[in-house]
C-alpha cells in the first residue's frame, strides 16, 4: 500500500467543563454536571440544532466536539467525503444502564423506543452524519483504553486507499456523569501546525 | 500493489448446528431456527425466535474446557472459533490479530447489580476473555457498530491486512436473543407475530435469533475458501432509526464496492441481503439494488433461517454464502411467498443450482449505517 505521509488538520478536546481547540480553551464554565455543561456550550456556540436536545448524552458528546472541527470545513454546496471513526472504553452503557431500568421493575415497566435506538454507540456517527451530510465511512470501536496506534493505522488506511479525503478520528468516553472527548481530523494535506505531533502526543496533552 | 485477501477457515454455532456442514444441511432440508417461545423471563407474552440450548451449549462447551467463569455468550464465540484455531495451525504471533463484532455483548449481565457483573457487560472485557482463552498475544480490536458489525468486521480485517499490520486475523461475530434488545425491538413494533417474511407482501417484522460466526482472514492463499475483492461502508446521513427512502447509503456502499472489485453490476451471480422483513428495510433494499440495476441477481436473505442475530449476521450469513458459492447452490429465501416490496427484485424461491463466481454480501442498521462486500470464489490451480 502507498503510505503518503498524513498531517493532524484541527484537535479538540472536552472534560472537567472545558473545551480546547487546538490548544487554546474557547469555552470553559464553573463544576457542574454534563447535561448542564453541553446545554450551556450549545448555546454558547449558538449552534442551533433543535436535534440536540433529544439525543443522549454520548451523542452530545461527540456532537459538541465534531461540531467545532467540522463546520467550518464542510459545505451544504458539496459533498463531504469525510470518514469517522470513533472509539470508546464504555460503549453505549451510559443508554443501557438507564434503558435495563425500564424494563427491570415488572410493576413499571416502560421500555420507550427513543430510549432504545441510543443502546449502540454508533448511534452518534449517525448523528454526525446527518448534521453534517457525510454520506461517508463510519466505524465505532471499542477498546479497554484509546488505541491511539489503531485509531491512526485505521484513518490513514481509509486515506491511503482513497475511501476518504479526511478522517474525524477519536475517542468518545461517557459513563454517569463522567466524560472525556478528543476528536482530530486528519488528511493527507499538509499542515506545518502539527508535523511532530501524533494522535497519542495531542492525546495525552 | 495491494496484498490479495482470502477466507481460509470458517464456522458458526447456531440452532440449526454446531459446525458448517450441519447448517448447510438443516438448510438444504429447509429446517428454521425459528420456534415460538414462552418464556416470561425475556417476554410477556409468547414470541418467535430463533433460539440455542442452554444444554447443547454447555454439552459441547465441557468438551473443550473445564472452565466455569464464562458467560454463555462467551462460550458460544469460544465454540466458534476454536475449531478453526486449532485447524489453521496459525501462530498467535504479533501479526495475528483477533476482532470481536457484537452489538450488545453481555448485556443480560446488567441485571444483576453487582460491580462484577458490570463490569463483565463492557465489550472489551468479553473480548479480553475470549482472547485470553486462545492466548492471542495482540490487544483484542471490538467493532460495535449496530447490525453491520459481523460484516464490517471482515472490511475492517482486509484493510487492516493490505496496510501489512498483519498477517492473519480472526474474527468472531456474536449476540444473544435477550429481555433487552426483545423488549426494545417489541417497544419499536418491529417484531413480527409470525416467524420473519422478508421481502413477501404479509411481512409484519423481524424475528430475533442468537448464533456466532468465526472466519480466519489471511494473506495467504493456501486452503482458501474465498477472495475478498471489494468492500465499502457508507452511513445515509438520513435518520438514525430509519432506512433511507432512496437507499442512498447502501447504494453508494455497494457502488464502491463494486469499483474497487473492478467487477460491473450484471457480473454478480448472488447477493446474500439484509432483508430483515420489517416494511421499510426490505423495501429500501430494493430500491437501492434496481438502481444499481440488479434487480435480475438472485437475492436470498437468511433471517428465515435464522432470525436477526444482530451483530452476528454479517458474519453468519457470509460464512453461508460462502458455502453456497463452493457448492454452486442457491439457498431459498425462506419465508418468502408472494413479493411485496415496491420494485422487482428476483428473490430465490427453491433451492436451485448455480455457478456462482462473484456474489455481494451487505447489510443495513440503526444509525444510517450499512456496509457490502464482494467476495471471488477462488480458482484452485490442480497439479
Amino acid at each position: 500500500m502507498t503510505q503518503n505521509k498524513t498531517y493532524i488538520k484541527s484537535y479538540i478536546t472536552i472534560q472537567n467543563n472545558e473545551i480546547v481547540l487546538n490548544g487554546n480553551s474557547v469555552f470553559k464554565i464553573e463544576p457542574t454536571d454534563f447535561a448542564d455543561f453541553s446545554k450551556q456550550a450549545y448555546r454558547n456556540f449558538e449552534m442551533q440544532y433543535p436535534k440536540f436536545f433529544k439525543m443522549d448524552a454520548l451523542s452530545k458528546l461527540a456532537f459538541l466536539g465534531s461540531e467545532l472541527l467540522l463546520s467550518p470545513i464542510t459545505s451544504t454546496e458539496q459533498e463531504n467525503n469525510i470518514a469517522l471513526v470513533l472509539a470508546n472504553k464504555s460503549s453505549s452503557l451510559d443508554t443501557d444502564v438507564k434503558y435495563q431500568e425500564s424494563i427491570s421493575d415488572k410493576e413499571n415497566y416502560y421500555p420507550s423506543p427513543a430510549v432504545f435506538v441510543y443502546t449502540l454507540p454508533n448511534i452518534c456517527l449517525g448523528e454526525i452524519s446527518i448534521r453534517h451530510q457525510l454520506k461517508s465511512e463510519n466505524s465505532f470501536f471499542i477498546f479497554d483504553a484509546f488505541n491511539t496506534e489503531f485509531m491512526s493505522n485505521y484513518s490513514n488506511i481509509l486515506l491511503n486507499t482513497n475511501k476518504a479525503d479526511v478522517v474525524l478520528c477519536g475517542w468518545v468516553e461517557y459513563f454517569n456523569d463522567n466524560y472525556k472527548a478528543f476528536l482530530c481530523t486528519i488528511s493527507t494535506e499538509e499542515n506545518a501546525k502539527y508535523t511532530n505531533e501524533t494522535i497519542n502526543t495531542l492525546y495525552n496533552k | 500493489m495491494l496484498r490479495e485477501i482470502y477466507i481460509t477457515e470458517t464456522n458458526c454455532i447456531t440452532p440449526l448446528g454446531f459446525d458448517v456442514e450441519s447448517n448447510i444441511s438443516a438448510i438444504l432440508r429447509g429446517d428454521s431456527g425459528i420456534q415460538l417461545h414462552s418464556d416470561v423471563s425475556l417476554m410477556p407474552n409468547p414470541f418467535y425466535a430463533s433460539i440455542i440450548s442452554n444444554e447443547k451449549i454447555n454439552n459441547a462447551f465441557a468438551k473443550i474446557s473445564t472452565e466455569t467463569k464464562y458467560s454463555r455468550l462467551e462460550k458460544m464465540m469460544i465454540l466458534a472459533l476454536e475449531p478453526i484455531i486449532k485447524n489453521s495451525n496459525v501462530e498467535l504471533n504479533s501479526k495475528t490479530a483477533f476482532i470481536l463484532s457484537t452489538t450488545k455483548g453481555n448485556v443480560t449481565a446488567l441485571k444483576d447489580n453487582s460491580e462484577e457483573s458490570f463490569n463483565s457487560a463492557h465489550l472489551d472485557v468479553l473480548a479480553q476473555n475470549v482472547a485470553d482463552f486462545f492466548k492471542f498475544q495482540t490487544q483484542p480490536i471490538v467493532v460495535s457498530n449496530a447490525c453491520v458489525s459481523g460484516i464490517l468486521a471482515v472490511s475492517v480485517a482486509k484493510r487492516m491486512i493490505q496496510s501489512e499490520l498483519y498477517d492473519n486475523i480472526f474474527v468472531v461475530a456474536g449476540d444473544e436473543v435477550s429481555e433487552f434488545v426483545l423488549s426494545g425491538f417489541n417497544a419499536f413494533q418491529a417484531m413480527s407475530e409470525l416467524p420473519c417474511k422478508p421481502y413477501s407482501k404479509n411481512r409484519t417484522g423481524i424475528s430475533l435469533g442468537e448464533a456466532t460466526a468465526a472466519i480466519l482472514i489471511s494473506a495467504k492463499a493456501k486452503n482458501a475458501k474465498i477472495k475478498v475483492i471489494g468492500d465499502s461502508s457508507i452511513n445515509d446521513a438520513n435518520h438514525i432509526s430509519g432506512p433511507s427512502r432512496t437507499g442512498e447509503g447502501l447504494f453508494r456502499s455497494i457502488q464502491n464496492a463494486l469499483k474497487e472489485a473492478q467487477i460491473e453490476a450484471n457480473q454478480l451471480d448472488y447477493i446474500s441481503a439484509h432483508g430483515t422483513a420489517t416494511p421499510y428495510n426490505d423495501e429500501m433494499e430494493a430500491i437501492a439494488l434496481t438502481r444499481l440495476d440488479l434487480q435480475n441477481v438472485p437475492v436470498n436473505s437468511l433471517k428465515g433461517f435464522y432470525g436477526h442475530t444482530l451483530g452476528a449476521s454479517g458474519l453468519l450469513e457470509t460464512v453461508i454464502a460462502i458455502e453456497s458459492a463452493n457448492q454452486n447452490k442457491l439457498f431459498e429465501s425462506k419465508g418468502f411467498d408472494e413479493i411485496g416490496v415496491s420494485e422487482v427484485v428476483n428473490v430465490i424461491e427453491k433451492n436451485e443450482e448455480k455457478n456462482i463466481e462473484y456474489f455481494l454480501k451487505t447489510a443495513s442498521g440503526f444509525g444510517g449505517c450499512n456496509t457490502a462486500v464482494v467476495f471471488e470464489k477462488v480458482k484452485h490451480e490442480l497439479h
